[in-house]
């Protein structure tokens, strides 16, 4: 499909044009073609000004530091050893939570998704839980797992599990009907019914909630360093702000925007290629 | 009802006796005794609700939660085409031919039959609805079926495929020689298709109709009306000419 823009043509192009064909193009009205790397031009653009700003002494240098001197204390902090410390930290936090977040979720969904006994068991308790704020549970969980690792992953764990167990469950008790009746006329055992259809069929909504269960975990971090914690990402903008150290808040947040931004685009991309039958469904 | 001369020779596939079906209260199967030979064409016609899907999905022993009594014995192997061509999104076209079985080979073949060589990697979603249908009828097929069964299999499709469907479809049966019981309400698919018309009414069969034409039949063939006629009477239409 090519651009056909009326609006800057001549009038007199217009008016030979008319004459040979006179079929005149519909106004397009679908946005069209994507722009190359077009994600990335709006934060670049951001970066722009921010630095122009800063660079013209617009910018207070307390409050908000020049993207340059950000870049400059990160690479002090990494070079000292404290910020690989505590970036390690904090992975190893959300990658554990996230682990048991995940391998939870998908086990309660399966189990509560195929059978029944599963479903009156398991499905209102997990509503339940789901309806308590996570965030809520935190000093519940200090006095009962005191305040050092243990509890920390186990709140991402829970922030995590539940999305994961909602989407994966609504998904797997959302199986179409007419595949039910397709696998009992093809003679499909149980087991090969479970594999070979609602689990094939189940895994959209599997990776509705991984996103939003890795989205999940990132916040989850974030609120559990900013208050209970003597190490990690969140510990260190903490302190930082004892010593108004702006740059190194800034610091901070850029690398749980970095971390969000990978961990998303990985399972997109292993969304992707697992259910690459979707694609040419889009194309 | 009309003698079936093969029938006395052939073994009997499907034998129905006194069979009923009701739906909360209103009785859709009342009584109905039937037998299909083995290998023989048979269409079943009816209105909209007369019971010619229940009739079908009893056979197919899908009904699982509808009251009923009465005998059924089917064959063994029984294969069912549905309306619509249910592939299974996330498998390639080959899979699911195969779904149910084994037998790469035997796919592969069941494809090639039906006009689908060469698109055995194929996503269903990259299908038309005809080619999706044809692999519904190749995914049947690969079972050997002793009873075919086929819930209106080209109620979807447009006019042109229906009739390739038709052609297709009485080319696979001289081959392979299942029975087949064949849903649909369309007196003229039923005419030019099968060997014997059944007009389901009030729960039983109301009309058997042998249709003694040579194959393959025309739409405009003269002889053909007659029995058009007399199905659509049976089915309480009278044609304006």
């Amino acid at each position: 499909m090519s651009a056909v823009s009326t609006t800057t043509v001549s009038a007199d192009a217009v008016a030979v044009e008319d004459t040979v064909h006179r079929v005149r193009r519909r106004r397009r009205l679908s946005p069209g073609r994507r722009l190359p790397a077009a994600r990335l031009i709006g934060p670049a653009l951001f970066i722009g000004l921010w630095a122009i700003a800063s660079a013209a002494g617009q910018l207070d240098p307390g409050a908000i530091p020049a993207p340059w001197t950000v870049a400059r204390t990160a690479g002090r902090l990494w070079t000292d050893g404290t910020l690989p410390t505590d970036v390690l930290t904090s992975l190893e936090r959300a990658a554990y939570g996230f682990a048991i977040g995940l391998t939870a979720g998908v086990l309660l969904a399966l189990a509560s998704g195929l059978s029944r006994v599963g479903e009156a068991l398991i499905d209102g308790t997990v509503q339940l839980n789901r309806a308590i704020p996570t965030l809520g549970l935190i000093p519940l969980f200090i006095l009962w797992l005191g305040i050092g690792e243990t509890f920390k992953v186990a709140i991402i764990a829970i922030v995590v599990y539940i999305p994961i167990y909602l989407n994966t469950h609504a998904a797997l008790s959302g199986i179409d009907s007419r595949y039910v009746e397709l696998a009992e006329v093809q003679g499909l055992s149980r087991i090969q019914f479970v594999r070979q259809i609602v689990i094939p069929g189940a895994l959209p909504g599997f990776f509705v909630g991984l996103r939003l269960g890795v989205t999940g975990s990132w916040l989850g971090l974030v609120v559990l360093e900013q208050i209970n914690a003597t190490s990690g990402l969140g510990y260190m903008m903490f302190q930082a702000t004892n010593y108004g150290q702006s740059d190194v808040i800034l610091v901070g947040l850029l690398i749980y925007g970095v971390f969000g931004l990978i961990s998303d685009s990985a399972v997109r991309l292993i969304e992707r290629r697992v259910l690459s039958w979707r694609r040419t469904l889009s194309n | 009802m009309a003698p079936h001369t093969e029938q006395l020779t052939r073994p009997t596939a499907v034998r129905l006796r006194g069979l009923t079906r009701s739906f909360e209260g209103r009785t859709v199967l009342d009584g109905l005794d039937l037998d299909i030979p083995a290998g023989q064409f048979v269409a079943l016609l009816g209105h909209s609700g007369s019971g010619k899907s229940t009739l079908l999905r009893a056979v197919a022993g899908l009904d699982h939660e509808v009251a009923g009594s009465g005998r059924l014995t089917a064959p063994e192997r029984v294969s069912v085409v549905f309306q619509d061509s249910r592939l299974l999104p996330w498998r390639r076209v080959l899979d699911n031919v195969l779904l149910g079985t084994g037998g790469e080979e035997r796919g592969r073949a069941a494809l090639a039959e039906v006009g689908l060589a060469g698109r055995e990697r194929a996503w269903p979603g990259e299908l038309s609805g005809g080619e999706a249908q044809r692999a519904a009828l190749a995914r049947s097929l690969v079972r050997e079926p002793e009873l075919l069964l086929a819930d209106e299999p080209f109620g979807a499709l447009d006019a042109l495929t229906r009739i390739k469907m038709h052609a297709l479809l009485r080319e696979l049966w001289e081959r392979h020689r299942p029975s087949v019981l064949l849903v649909t309400h369309d007196v003229d698919e039923a005419i030019v298709l099968a060997d014997r018309v059944l007009v389901l009414d009030a729960g039983r069969v109301g009309l058997d109709l042998a249709i003694d034409r040579p194959h393959p039949r025309s739409y405009r063939d003269p002889l053909l009306s007659e029995y058009r006629e007399r199905l659509l009477a049976a089915l309480g239409v009278t044609e304006v000419h």
